[in-house]
């Protein structure tokens, strides 16, 4: 479960580059509730998952995770609640360590690391066995370095990473953007699956409206730092892009003018 | 190169493998290139010297150079972490102020330990052994105490970097952002890296007074370097990836460095100095920079500070 309440995010206050990232935004999500966030460049979007992750700190109002008042806690911390894959595939992982090393870093996230082995015999039939449902290939390759996988398979990796702690929510920052259409397939596929299978809390930003309108069971659209309207249930089944645009007229006033956005 | 300068050669090099573990733990596993080192290893000197020609038992004052080496890494981690001073600036600071701390702690520039009881001492029950050899008793014993505990040192920081501790620091290193998405603190992770960085590094200073017999002010000028150069020239010998073979490859790149620069010096023809030796330092690890294809870790940190 995940809490947004009046959060106020600006970067570089007081200076000519100013920026109010985030102007009073308020969500809630539900467990096991699948949410996709939408929105212009600049509308948000990733700060609202930095403020969730603990990467930006709110200034104003609160952020709750499973009911704990997480608006103060140091992204380390945070980490025993959430999980996170990030856009950038280099981001996610370390590439110069193995494959298994990056996932016995996973599996420890949110608890005390200590001076036993980080790898041992049941942990890499574990990973192994989870390697496996990728179909990839990559079960057999434990002590090969990350930095040799694919960009796609270095997601597809993250995504696995981010369950092997058993944490309920899921944080998707655009994580197939960096991927050509198909592995982005794969690896909104594989998202859908582990989110279903593991009834996680998920939270996916995409640039891609079809995407958002494909996946979840809710969405959201972001603009100027506010959530400027939220659709779910049957009415969002019944919904194409051009009604997203439509409505996003309708309740601005304005046309949406971000290329990107609209040719996705 | 007689028998006696072959072993005075690996008795350095074995003393700079512990400085190419520090240097390793710094620069390769935590990305944090920290130059007090070249503080450290006469201050870990002066401690071991002062506290032994004060008649504390030797391996005491070994243990305390160590702790000693530790504050210092950990005031480098502190400027860089909590003042966001530059790591390379911060390292600089504590080395500049560690020459006048090194000159008080053993009050005169100079402390000879001749004729002093030292941790080399204890492996006396070696000597049977050697004597059975034939070999040159002192210089042999100096080496194979120095062979075994840079051994154990080797293993314990190999199993070390194996374990989730370990693993953790070494992806505080390789990407921190990722690090502390995983639950890592990673800022802790830097203060206990540079601090047992810096306690290796001392821990060398001290065996270095102790075999040598006398700690001086001026042994840490180029100790980063030297450590680099053991460091890189393991590299390329050892081609890995593997943490226990590159432990390994930094020791022998230690001690092939240091028979390298005894046999340069030993070549006559040549027409090069002891005092020669920063020089020759220098100017082999610049060439190693420049060379395409060879692990770099400056390169590396120049590619970063790049926008």
């Amino acid at each position: 479960m995940i809490s947004v309440r009046d959060v106020h995010v600006t970067f570089g206050r007081g200076t000519p580059l100013e920026n109010r990232a985030l102007r009073g935004l308020d969500l809630s999500v539900a467990d096991g509730e699948f949410i996709t966030v939408i929105g212009s460049n600049g509308a948000g979007k990733s700060t609202l998952l930095n403020v969730l992750s603990g990467d930006a700190r709110a200034e104003r109002g609160t952020v709750e995770v499973d009911g704990i008042d997480v608006t103060r806690w140091p992204t380390p911390k945070r980490a025993s609640l959430i999980a996170r894959v990030f856009q950038d595939p280099m981001a996610g992982t370390c590439e110069r360590l193995t494959i298994e090393e990056n996932m016995a870093l996973a599996q420890a996230r949110g608890r005390a690391r200590g001076l036993g082995a980080a790898l041992d015999k049941p942990r890499r039939a574990l990973f192994r066995d989870k390697l496996a449902m990728l179909g990839l290939g990559l079960e057999n390759r434990l002590g090969d370095s990350m930095g040799l996988l694919s960009g796609g398979q270095r997601q597809a990796v993250s995504l696995l990473m981010s369950t092997l702690a058993g944490t309920k929510t899921l944080l998707l920052d655009e994580h197939t953007a960096a991927l050509d259409p198909r592995t982005a397939a794969f690896v909104l596929d594989l998202t859908r699956r582990i989110v279903d299978e593991q009834k996680l809390t998920a939270l996916m930003v995409t640039h891609s409206m079809r995407d958002a309108l494909d996946h979840g069971s809710r969405t959201v659209m972001l603009h100027e730092g506010k959530v400027v309207f939220d659709i779910a249930g049957e009415r969002r089944k019944a919904m194409d892009v051009p009604d997203l645009l439509r409505l996003f007229k309708q309740v601005r006033g304005e046309e949406l003018s971000d290329d990107s956005l609209l040719l996705s | 190169m007689s028998l006696i300068a072959t072993l005075g050669a690996i008795e350095i090099g074995l003393v700079f493998a512990l400085v190419a573990l520090g240097v390793y733990i710094t620069f390769r596993v935590l990305d944090f290139p920290d130059l007090t080192v070249d503080g450290t290893l006469p201050l870990g000197a002066a401690v071991a010297a002062a506290m032994i020609a004060g008649g504390v038992n030797p391996v005491f004052a070994t243990l305390a150079a160590i702790v000693a080496g530790c504050l210092a890494g950990s005031v480098t981690a502190w400027l860089n972490i909590r003042f966001a001073i530059l790591h390379l600036l911060a390292g600089i600071l504590t080395m500049t102020a560690l020459f006048s701390i090194n000159l008080r702690v053993m009050g005169v520039p100079n402390i000879p330990l001749m004729n002093r009881p030292t941790v080399i001492d204890f492996f006396a029950w070696l000597n049977p052994l050697i004597a059975m050899t034939g070999l040159p008793g002192r210089p042999t014993l100096r080496v194979l105490a120095l062979l075994i505990i840079v051994l154990v040192i080797g293993a314990l920081l190999a199993r070390f970097l194996k374990t989730e501790f370990g693993l953790a620091m070494r992806a505080t290193g390789a990407n921190p952002r990722m690090a502390r998405a995983q639950g890592i603190r990673t800022d802790m992770h830097v203060y206990v890296g540079v601090a047992l960085s810096n306690g290796l590094v001392a821990l060398a200073g001290a065996l270095f007074a102790q075999t040598a017999g006398f700690a001086d002010v001026s042994i840490g000028t180029g100790t980063i370097i030297a450590g680099l150069a053991a460091v890189i020239l393991g590299e390329t010998i050892f081609r890995t990836k593997s943490i226990v073979v590159a432990i390994f490859s930094c020791l022998i790149g230690a001690i092939a460095y240091r028979l390298a620069i005894a046999l340069a010096l030993n070549a006559g023809w040549l027409g090069l100095r002891a005092s020669d030796l920063n020089l020759v330092t220098a100017v082999l690890v610049g060439i190693a920079l420049m060379l395409p294809g060879v692990a770099n870790p400056l390169r590396s940190l120049f590619k970063r500070s790049a926008p």
